[in-house]
């Protein structure tokens, strides 16, 4: 029980917990996902989960790999429907409407919920036209407009004052690290009110990464955030919520506090002590 | 000991010259090439020398070899290059990307895309037969009665000959044929070479798939797409043998819409609608031609046209390869 017991000490840090006594339950619920099973080509990789994601809250989703927690992610902003063969079923209501219902606007839909990957892929552009995209193809056209929709969001990245002076380089030359702080303003740009990440610190170093955690924990101000983590130390640190996949279902969810330091599963607790995964 | 020394000694020398034979036996090969090469040129340069003058270049053919000129093939093979590239890549970037980009992976694609691969490797001579039927005379359709539809544009009447019979028309459309399954493959290559993620982090932030593929897919695979265009244009201008078949003349006293100077396309614009339904000789044939003839001085003026062709070639090439530079310049990875 010593890893359980470092956990709680890592879970009660001063400051890193504001939501933690007052509880995330009564939080309105920003995405309810009900029922959701969903089948590559026959084979099925999600089994009837339900989970009630709260409004300015981080939930983390961990789990061993290929127990679905991507796909799970992904089945938020319908991005699963890009690989052929995915049939999905149950329901998915982002504020308030069901996202799989025939008359939704997928494209829009995607503007509203954001995604940055686990690997950071810019476009092959410059800063600024990295930034500009999302916008502009949803026909934002003015020079001025953009550039401050840019600013703000490398802003909200904490990116702005390492590129304020090359916004027009290519955005390949920054550090990895910046570069994934560029996709973050990136999905930001389209001013979304749900970020979806997906191991967005895996491929990082140490540093890069404790400063993507701290831009995580600073934007839930302002969006509600679902993150796909590898790393239970992450977990525990930067969410308020956290759900454990295996195989595919859901086996729990709560508060990330309450999960890791009294685990109602005995799968939950031997994943985040170490035990398989 | 010894047995370590001996093989320490033995080993290194006979590695040695293994390796010696065979970069010196790659070295020769890729010499080889360019000895024959210089041969071939040296021999054509040499030929034409003399030959290859004003009066050649702005002269039809003729049966006294010193006033033969290449005037007639010159203008045939621009107007037929041009029209083939302004077939062929739209209809062959658009079929790529149809199959890259938009289509799933169904029995159908799958088909068409075992029959591309299969059509690249089809000889020139059968789509000339192709083209014959096809284009030439159009399945017989017209019973020989021939008919004109007259299309009336601002400028001029565009009169188009039903069937075409052996224009230029028919022959871009023979040669389009015969140059698709080749941008498609390789346009298809340049597509898939972009990297999936890209196409994701577009969707993703609410693009659809046409702004994905117009914004982020098209422009950095640009490059790859113009190389094989490049090439198979380049195969256009060059081939003989399906122009015979469609019946391409190789006497011929007058140019497409009779347009003989750059500055016709701009003074002329009923030449220019004109031009793609008018009969033609391409520089291949008009050099076929010349070679079969008794007269030894032809062989003079066939080397003569020989060069310009390759300078036609080279003209085309290096501007398109020019264009490609400047396009990967601007989207590295």
């Amino acid at each position: 029980m010593t890893l359980l017991n470092s956990f709680a000490e890592l879970v009660q840090r001063p400051g890193l917990e504001p939501e933690a006594e007052t509880g995330t339950e009564s939080r309105p619920i920003k995405v309810d996902i009900r029922n959701l099973s969903l089948y590559y080509s026959g084979v099925q990789a999600l089994f009837d989960v339900s989970l009630a994601i709260p409004e300015r809250c981080i939930t983390a989703l961990i789990g061993p790999s290929g127990c679905g927690k991507s796909t799970f992610l992904r089945a938020i902003n319908r991005m699963n429907d890009i690989i052929e063969g995915v049939r999905t079923e149950g329901s998915v209501q982002v504020e308030g409407r069901d996202v799989y219902s025939p008359n939704i606007d997928v494209v829009a839909l995607r503007r509203r919920v954001g995604m940055v990957f686990q690997k950071s892929i810019p476009f092959p552009k410059s800063v600024f036209e990295n930034i500009a995209y999302g916008p502009r193809i949803s026909g934002t056209g003015n020079r001025r407009v953009l550039a401050e929709i840019v600013e703000r969001s490398l802003q909200r990245a904490a990116l702005w004052d390492e590129v304020k002076d090359r916004l027009q380089h290519s955005a390949l030359a920054l550090s990895g690290g910046q570069q994934q702080r560029l996709c973050i303003a990136r999905a930001l740009a389209t001013n979304p009110h749900i970020l979806l990440m997906d191991e967005p610190a895996s491929a990082l170093d140490p540093a890069s990464t404790s400063r993507i955690e701290d831009l995580i924990f600073e934007l839930k101000k302002n969006y509600t955030i679902v993150i796909v983590t590898h790393n239970m130390q992450q977990a525990a640190r930067v969410s308020d919520r956290t759900a454990f996949f295996f195989q595919g279902r859901l086996i729990e969810a709560g508060d990330t506090r309450g999960l890791f330091t009294k685990p109602s599963e005995q799968q939950t607790e031997d994943y985040i002590t170490g035990r398989f995964g | 000991m010894t047995d370590r020394a001996q093989v320490s000694t033995v080993q290194p020398s006979v590695r040695g010259w293994s390796g010696r034979i065979f970069s010196t036996a790659c070295l020769l090969s890729a010499w080889f090439g360019i000895v024959v090469l210089v041969v071939l040129l040296g021999g054509v340069i040499w030929q034409a020398s003399g030959w290859l003058n004003g009066h050649f270049l702005s002269s039809f053919d003729s049966w006294h070899p010193e006033q033969a000129g290449i005037l007639a093939g010159l203008w045939g093979s621009l107007w037929l290059v041009g029209l083939t590239a302004l077939i062929s890549i739209p209809i062959g970037v658009g079929a790529a990307l149809y199959l890259e980009e938009f289509a799933g992976d169904n029995r159908l694609t799958r088909l068409i895309q075992l029959n591309l691969a299969n059509l690249a490797g089809v000889p020139s001579i059968v789509y000339g037969i192709l083209g014959l039927t096809a284009f030439v005379r159009i399945f017989g359709m017209f019973h020989g009665q021939p008919q004109v539809l007259v299309v009336p544009l601002f400028v001029a009447d565009l009169r188009i000959p039903l069937p075409f019979g052996r224009t230029v028309i028919a022959g871009a459309l023979t040669l389009s044929l015969l140059i698709l399954p080749v941008i498609i493959v390789a346009a298809q290559e340049a597509l898939r070479a972009i990297p999936g993620s890209i196409r994701h982090a577009s969707l993703a932030l609410g693009a659809s798939r046409w702004q994905t593929v117009r914004h982020q897919v098209l422009p950095p695979a640009l490059p790859g797409i113009l190389t094989g265009v490049i090439l198979s244009v380049s195969r256009a201008i060059g081939e003989t043998a399906p122009l015979v078949m469609i019946g391409a003349l190789t006497y011929v006293a007058f140019t497409p819409g009779d347009i003989t100077r750059p500055a016709d396309i701009v003074n002329n614009p009923q030449g220019v609608l004109h031009a793609p339904f008018d009969t033609f000789t391409a520089l291949p044939l008009q050099i076929f031609n010349w070679v079969s003839r008794p007269q030894p001085e032809y062989q003079h003026v066939a080397a003569a046209g020989i060069l310009v062709l390759l300078i036609v070639l080279l003209t085309l090439n290096s501007t398109a390869i020019v264009l490609r530079h400047r396009f990967q310049n601007r989207h590295r990875w």
